[in-house]
């Protein structure tokens, strides 16, 4: 039995990227917010402490920060005839756990989608005819357009202060920035990272090839920044120790660095740690959200009545509760039905990689989103036509980190282990440099999410099953960006290099990306999306559902600026129009 | 680790200090830390085994040193530590999967693009494995174990292991190497702090600084090289004899 607790206007589920920057907004206005985070809370001076943060074992190996399969899995199969299993240890992708989410984990590769991403299925039947479009896709337009939610890019990227180079200003094309962009209506709020030796390389070669270089917009930021909120970060030192870590140095943009020291202080919020929501309560006719019911770390459960419910507990767990509580019609692929659960998508990579004679890359100076990029393949800023695939990729020469337990290369042919091969070790380290793609991936009809028929949560609730694999249309496209990176990476001076492929199905085993996508889609039809462009369910109105489990289908870059744009544009829906006159803010 | 970290302390006392409802931790009106607190691991120290048996050190130490040997570009598996390493793994929460989902069924043929789908934790996985690997010796090289064989029925024993050839009985040889692979070149190159990677041998091999934390000096001298000498956790070689 649970107990009942005083009402609140707002409770938010999860206080990661999303649930943060709306505790902090709604709270301002003056609403009662409560914030349910199933993880522990952390912070820069206590978690991510200088002295103890760069440890690879127990951060980038053991993986000390992450949601533990025990608490929640998924299960995983590659299509609809085989038997799904639970993902028992994390690897394709790693979800993040406690206050601040994935956002304390994250690399900070922070991109806005280009302007055609939003319109792709309509744009790519324009200009090349429906032939184009793969097999099985249910590739759909955003109900928003770019130029819609460019103010809200724009609010996310200050709040970030992230560092980059604009390449479209108010329609002027930038020298040194991404020509292809949107146009954006002023100035990155931080300049570029700085960039080592591979990226001098990349940017001479690419530019050569007729490419256009920029430096890749970074939430590891370049100088001092004091957001609009007033939280002040400091300059990146460079010590690759981003993606798996908490940031010690205040320099990566996360809840704890951009919101929580301001979110904190307002009176009118509380978070909840070491609790978590397990079902969102729906009124008897299902057409209203009463509030949410969670379990505390003693298992003690209660429930939290509340007039507005928003999940924020990551796209993949947003459509979990959303099966789990009955909001929307589970997606069924055989009739091609329903909408929770569908078009779910993914990223898929490809590059390659080079090996230099006398290089010195130092590689281990480097920071999560230092890089220098290409979009000339993205979208469809290059012409399909022949090439039998819709999207592309971002293109990147870039070092994350040179952590040596997970990164100490060795050419191709060299055995795996004894003297022969600790030398190669000794002389490779310093002499690598790649060029990375991140690849759009469509969604399919075969592609989906649902709740698992056998395996079950401590609770004994059914675990989300996810049904992927990259189809046709994303292996051709991975196999040509590839033979594009190769082109580059060898005309920066590679005397070996190696094309990444797409081989065989899409396992779980090694990390590709925590890029997760869609689930819960945006859409202006309610048979073929979960929510309205305010990201507001069609069948439950006060509910509104934030995070990537919105996109149709994922574009060729990270989603995390996007995924904050959407979060400020659901806001302003919220705050203009729907506390006014709670409803549906689009009628079906 | 036995040790109660400032963690469950503050949790235990929110516990007794929250009144009314019960909740897992609220937070408001401010944060609710102190600064400089955070939960170093405890070094590795010099104390007996506290997983391996001594036949098992002998034979986790021979392979360890084939595998990473000791030669001209310094110190191998063995003498930096990588048994030590395991052992210490083995015997803390990593040993025994914690965290992990461990719910069945498990099915007998999982695809491998489903990965880990065995409920034998890494100790299991060891103790097995190791024993496997001695019946195996005992039985094709007249009576010795791995350790008394010479470096080069090692080399051809675990090359025969690694690709699935050497049938071990009643364990999988392919799963044991890959276990002591892993673990080998975890040790080999994290913080000295777990016991491996003594005097930084691994970070000195390659020319990682540690945990300097600051490289924009690097950044701005591109293609140069890079001198000074790695820093790890507790600032210096982090020695821990053999016990
Ligand atoms: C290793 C890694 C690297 C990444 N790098 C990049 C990058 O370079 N660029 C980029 O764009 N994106 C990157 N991402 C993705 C990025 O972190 C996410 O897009 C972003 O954090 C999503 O924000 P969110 O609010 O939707 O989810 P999160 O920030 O993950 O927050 C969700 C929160 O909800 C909580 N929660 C979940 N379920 C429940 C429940 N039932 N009850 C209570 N609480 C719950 C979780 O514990 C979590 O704290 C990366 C992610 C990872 C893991």
């Amino acid at each position: 039995m649970s107990r009942r607790l005083p009402r609140k206007a707002v409770v938010i589920v999860g206080l990661g990227w999303t649930g943060s920057i709306m505790a902090y907004e709604l709270a301002k206005t003056g609403l009662d917010v409560v914030a349910i985070e199933r993880g522990p809370w952390r912070d820069t001076a206590s978690d991510f402490n200088i002295g103890t943060a760069a440890d690879e074992l127990r951060y980038g190996i053991r993986l000390d920060l992450f949601l533990r399969t025990k608490q929640e899995t998924i299960t995983a199969r590659n299509n609809m005839s085989q038997t799904a299993l639970p993902i028992r240890r994390w690897g394709a992708f790693l979800p993040g756990n406690g206050v601040g989410g994935a956002g304390v984990h994250w690399n900070g590769q922070t991109w806005r989608f280009l302007p055609d991403d939003f319109r792709i299925r309509s744009h790519m039947i324009e200009r090349y005819g429906e032939k184009i479009m793969p097999a099985d896709n249910t590739i759909q337009d955003w109900p928003v357009s770019y130029d819609e939610l460019e103010s809200s890019y724009d609010r996310f990227e200050y709040l970030a202060g992230i560092s980059g180079k604009a390449g479209n200003l108010r329609g002027q094309i930038q020298p040194g920035g991404n020509p292809f962009e949107g146009a954006r209506m002023r100035e990155f709020p931080t300049p570029p990272l700085k960039q080592g030796y591979a990226q001098d390389l990349f940017t001479k070669a690419a530019a050569e090839k007729g490419l256009h270089p920029f430096p890749r917009p970074s939430a590891n930021i370049s100088t001092a920044y004091t957001n609009p909120y007033g939280c002040s970060m400091a300059p990146c030192t460079y010590c690759g120790f981003c993606e798996r870590f908490g940031c010690a140095n205040y320099s990566k943009s996360t809840p704890q660095t951009c919101v929580l020291p301001v979110l904190m202080r307002e009176p009118t919020f509380e978070a909840r740690t070491e609790c978590e929501v397990t079902k969102v309560n729906l009124s008897a006719d299902g057409k209203r959200a009463t509030g949410v019911t969670y379990v505390d770390r003693n298992g003690e459960e209660w429930e939290q009545p509340a007039d507005l419910v928003l999940l924020c507990a990551y796209g993949l767990f947003n459509v979990r509760m959303m099966l789990l509580s009955g909001i929307g019609k589970p997606y069924d692929p055989n009739r091609n039905e329903g909408v929770v659960g569908r078009n779910y998508a993914y990223q898929c990579g490809g590059g390659a990689t080079g090996y230099f004679e006398d290089a010195k890359f130092n590689p281990f100076a480097a920071a999560g989103s230092l890089g220098a990029a290409a979009d000339d393949y993205n979208s469809d800023n290059f012409d399909h036509g022949g090439l039998g695939f819709v999207g592309g990729g971002s293109m990147t020469c870039a070092y994350t980190n040179g952590r040596p337990i997970a990164y100490h290369p060795v050419p191709p042919g060299t055995p795996n282990w004894g003297s022969k091969w600790k030398r190669a070790v000794r002389d490779t380290y310093q002499r690598v440099a790649n060029v990375g793609v991140q690849g759009s991936v469509m969604s399919y009809r075969g592609c989906y999410l649902d709740l698992d028929p056998t395996y079950k949560d401590p609770l004994g609730r059914p675990l989300m099953r996810m049904t992927f694999d990259y189809q046709d249309n994303e292996r051709k496209m991975s196999a040509w960006m590839s033979e594009r990176s190769n082109e580059v990476v060898k005309a920066m001076g590679a005397k070996q290099t190696q094309m990444s492929r797409l081989n065989g199905p899409w396992s779980v085993v090694p990390y590709q990306t925590t890029h997760n996508t869609g689930g819960a889609v945006m859409g202006s039809n309610p048979k073929t999306s979960a929510v309205n462009r305010y990201l507001q369910s069609w069948d439950v109105p006060n509910v509104f559902v934030m995070g990537a489990s919105a996109f149709p289908q994922n574009a060729g870059y990270n989603p995390t600026g996007t995924v904050g744009a959407l979060t400020y544009w659901a806001l302003d829906a919220i705050v203009g129009q729907y506390l006014k006159n709670p409803g549906a803010l689009v009628q079906a | 680790m036995n040790r109660t970290t400032r963690r469950q302390l503050l949790s235990a006392s929110a516990l007794v200090a929250l009144t009314g409802t019960a909740f897992g931790r609220s937070f408001r009106n401010g944060l609710p830390w102190s600064p400089n607190e955070a939960y170093p691991p405890s070094p590795i120290t010099p104390r007996a085994w506290q997983f391996f048996s001594p036949d098992e050190v002998a034979a986790v130490d021979a392979i360890v040193d084939r595998l990473i040997p000791s030669d001209d570009l310094g110190a191998g598996g063995r003498e930096a530590g990588c048994t030590v390493f395991i052992d210490r793994q083995l015997a803390g929460p990593y040993g025994v999967h914690d965290g992990l989902y461990m719910d069945g069924p498990f099915p007998p043929n999982p695809l491998p693009s489903q990965g880990l789908q065995s409920p034998v934790t890494p100790r299991q996985q060891y103790r097995q494995g190791l024993a496997a690997l001695s019946a195996y010796c005992k039985a094709t090289y007249a009576g010795r174990v791995f350790a008394s064989l010479s470096h080069e029925e090692q080399d051809a024993l675990l090359t025969a292991m690694e690709k699935g050839e050497a049938k071990l009985p009643g364990y999988d040889g392919r799963s044991l190497f890959a276990a002591i692979y892993a673990n080998t070149i975890e040790g080999y190159f994290a913080d000295p702090v777990y016991g491996g990677n003594r005097d930084m041998v691994g970070w000195k091999l390659v020319g990682f600084p540690g945990t300097r934390y600051d490289y924009r000096d690097v950044i701005d001298k591109p293609n140069q090289p890079y001198m000074l000498p790695p820093v790890a956790m507790q600032g210096r070689p982090a020695w821990g004899q053999l016990p």
